[in-house]
């Protein structure tokens, strides 16, 4: 549980938050992915990318069914297939938990659910709670909240630690991933300290966007809370986890994003407990690239399943 | 007076609706310029590009298409001393580029006549409606033949289009500037990007990546060679690609219902 922090020892703690090199980071994270990743070690990522994936479903328009196809699609990506591992999770809204939770015990998949009033996180407290406690109730293993960024952005930094702190209480048992919607914070700076506070907080894991709001994961966005994420373990010990979703469509994308975690968090972070990859569409692609490595003849979209 | 510098033009691939370099940063020597050498990147992208466009092109009205082939005919009309001194003038030239024109006027006539051609009402023992129609394949592979540069590739890339499918063409390899110039003529002929790509390179490098292309579901290998047509059978056996080996393509139904898939529709009636 995260210990309470005076105000002061808050405002000491964002004042510590160093600023970000902005063309640095966008130089660096250009230069990362752009590293050629071929053949053995394509098909070593690939099968990374799938072990860290959280196998998404956020649309008004979700159905038990279609989360029951997810749920095979989690388990058996490819069918017929055994050599391709399941993901790491699915994740989906909390109306939606106890479908999943029926379909994936025993399985090893987990069930992931955003809450506090997901995408947007405009609502009272005591709501948001609530909404978190009864997803881990239906069975939730991880819980995807939102930070409140109107008071983030006002600079109301002790209501979204508080927020964080309770809602973290509220999901114990269940991992706790922050969401801090990078694409409405603005600045990188604003990026680092939203990550720290996350962190300060105690999140488990701290995640780029919901997938709601353009732009969504970045690179540079996403250097810059690895780096957050580094500079806090060098501080604290604590090791915490790297979720970037929204926009990753293809492998391509995804190993550039493996290739950045492994240079800046290194092989530690290299594990479903530390990194995933929020994604709806990325799977097929994943798989795709995988058969082609493996027949040697480009891939099509008709002999995969629809999502 | 100042003498003028000549603007020379770069050869480019027309991908997509674009006129790109090849991805590899490669050319090759082809007709006095340097032209692209497309690699197998290349092609993929091609097939992406292909594969996006199908969908509205095959939608579109087969009047739509049809205006749209005639477009291309007044196009290459317009165009018509280009590609005359692009082939070395002269007569045979002139028949060359007259035929293409030809061609493409031809198409455009047929394209809403193909389905009253080759789709049937047939007899049935039984309480049903039975009709067969024919529809466009999808993304079709295309490969020019090494001569006449320009008719051959038109020969082979109006019926396709006529059918409603997508192409991806590789160009004659030794004369590739007509195939590429004619790229010019299909942008501004006010066809969708993406339903023409065309390549330029080595056909040995690329063919065996287009036949063995899931994502391709028709090749057009007439102008194969005989060891050439067998590897690409082989290759294209991966998802059953239809192969079509007609060697002389004159303007014909047929060679457009060659590319096209024939449905059968069982429609119940007095039930």
């Amino acid at each position: 549980m995260a210990t309470a922090v005076t105000l002061a020892h808050l405002g000491s703690l964002m004042r510590g938050v160093r600023t970000v090199d902005q063309v640095g980071a966008e130089e660096r994270a250009a230069s990362l992915s752009k590293r050629s990743i071929k053949r053995s070690s394509k098909l070593w990522a690939l099968d990374l990318a799938i072990r860290c994936m959280d196998l998404t479903t956020l649309e008004g328009a979700d159905t038990p069914g279609k989360v029951a196809a997810l749920c095979s699609k989690a388990i058996r990506p490819q069918p017929g297939d055994a050599s391709i591992p399941s993901v790491a999770a699915v994740c989906l809204y909390p109306s939606l938990v106890a479908e999943a939770t029926r379909h994936l015990r025993g399985s090893g998949v987990r069930v992931a659910s955003v809450a506090t009033a997901f995408p947007s996180g405009q609502s009272f407290l005591d709501v948001k709670v609530a909404e978190a406690r009864q997803a881990v109730a239906a069975g939730a293993d991880e819980v995807d909240m939102v930070i409140d960024r109107g008071a983030f952005l006002s600079g109301d930094y002790q209501k979204v630690y508080d927020e964080i702190g309770a809602v973290k209480e509220a999901c114990e048992p269940a991992h706790l991933k922050v969401i801090l919607e990078t694409g409405e914070l603005g600045t990188y700076d604003n990026v680092r300290r939203a990550s720290i506070l996350a962190m300060a907080a105690g999140a488990d894991f701290i995640k780029t966007s919901t997938g709601k709001v353009q732009p969504a994961a970045t690179l540079p966005v996403s250097l810059v809370m690895m780096e957050s994420i580094r500079d806090f373990h060098h501080e604290t010990g604590r090791l915490v986890g790297f979720k970037p979703a929204g926009g990753i469509r293809t492998s391509k994308v995804a190993i550039a994003y493996l290739v950045m975690l492994w240079e800046t968090l290194g092989a530690e972070w290299m594990t479903p407990e530390r990194f995933r990859l929020g994604a709806s569409s990325l799977l097929n692609d994943v798989l795709m690239q995988i058969s082609k490595e493996r027949s040697g003849s480009y891939q099509s979209d008709d002999y995969f399943t629809k999502d | 007076m100042a003498e003028r510098l000549e603007v020379r033009k770069t050869y480019k691939l027309y991908m997509g609706g674009q006129f790109v370099r090849s991805e590899s940063g490669r050319s090759y020597a082809a007709e006095g310029f340097n032209v692209p050498r497309a690699s197998r990147k290349d092609l993929r992208d091609s097939v992406r590009a292909a594969r996006a466009a199908f969908p509205g092109w095959s939608a579109r009205t087969a009047m739509n298409r049809g205006q749209i082939l005639y477009r291309i005919a007044e196009m290459l009309e317009g165009r018509r001393a280009q590609f005359l001194s692009l082939l070395g003038g002269g007569r045979p030239a002139g028949r060359q580029v007259d035929a293409a024109i030809a061609t493409w006027v031809w198409y455009a006539g047929l394209t809403d006549k193909v389905a009253q051609l080759a789709g049937t009402v047939n007899p049935v023992a039984g309480p049903y409606f039975n009709f067969t129609i024919p529809e466009p394949t999808g993304v079709v592979g295309m490969v020019a033949p090494e001569e006449p540069p320009l008719l051959g590739l038109v020969a082979r890339l109006a019926p396709a289009l006529c059918g409603g499918n997508a192409v991806v063409a590789l160009a004659s390899e030794p004369l590739p500037l007509a195939a590429l110039t004619l790229a010019e003529v299909l942008a501004t002929g006010d066809l969708p990007p993406g339903v023409v790509n065309l390549l330029s390179g080595r056909r040995a490098e690329l063919l065996p990546w287009l036949a063995s292309h899931m994502d391709v579901n028709a090749l057009d290998a007439g102008a194969c060679t005989d060891p050439e047509l067998a590897a690409v059978e082989e290759a294209a056996a991966g998802n059953l690609k239809r192969v079509v080996r007609q060697r002389e393509v004159q303007p014909s139904p047929q060679a457009v219902t060659a590319l096209m898939e024939f449905k059968t529709v069982w429609h119940p009636i007095g039930v």
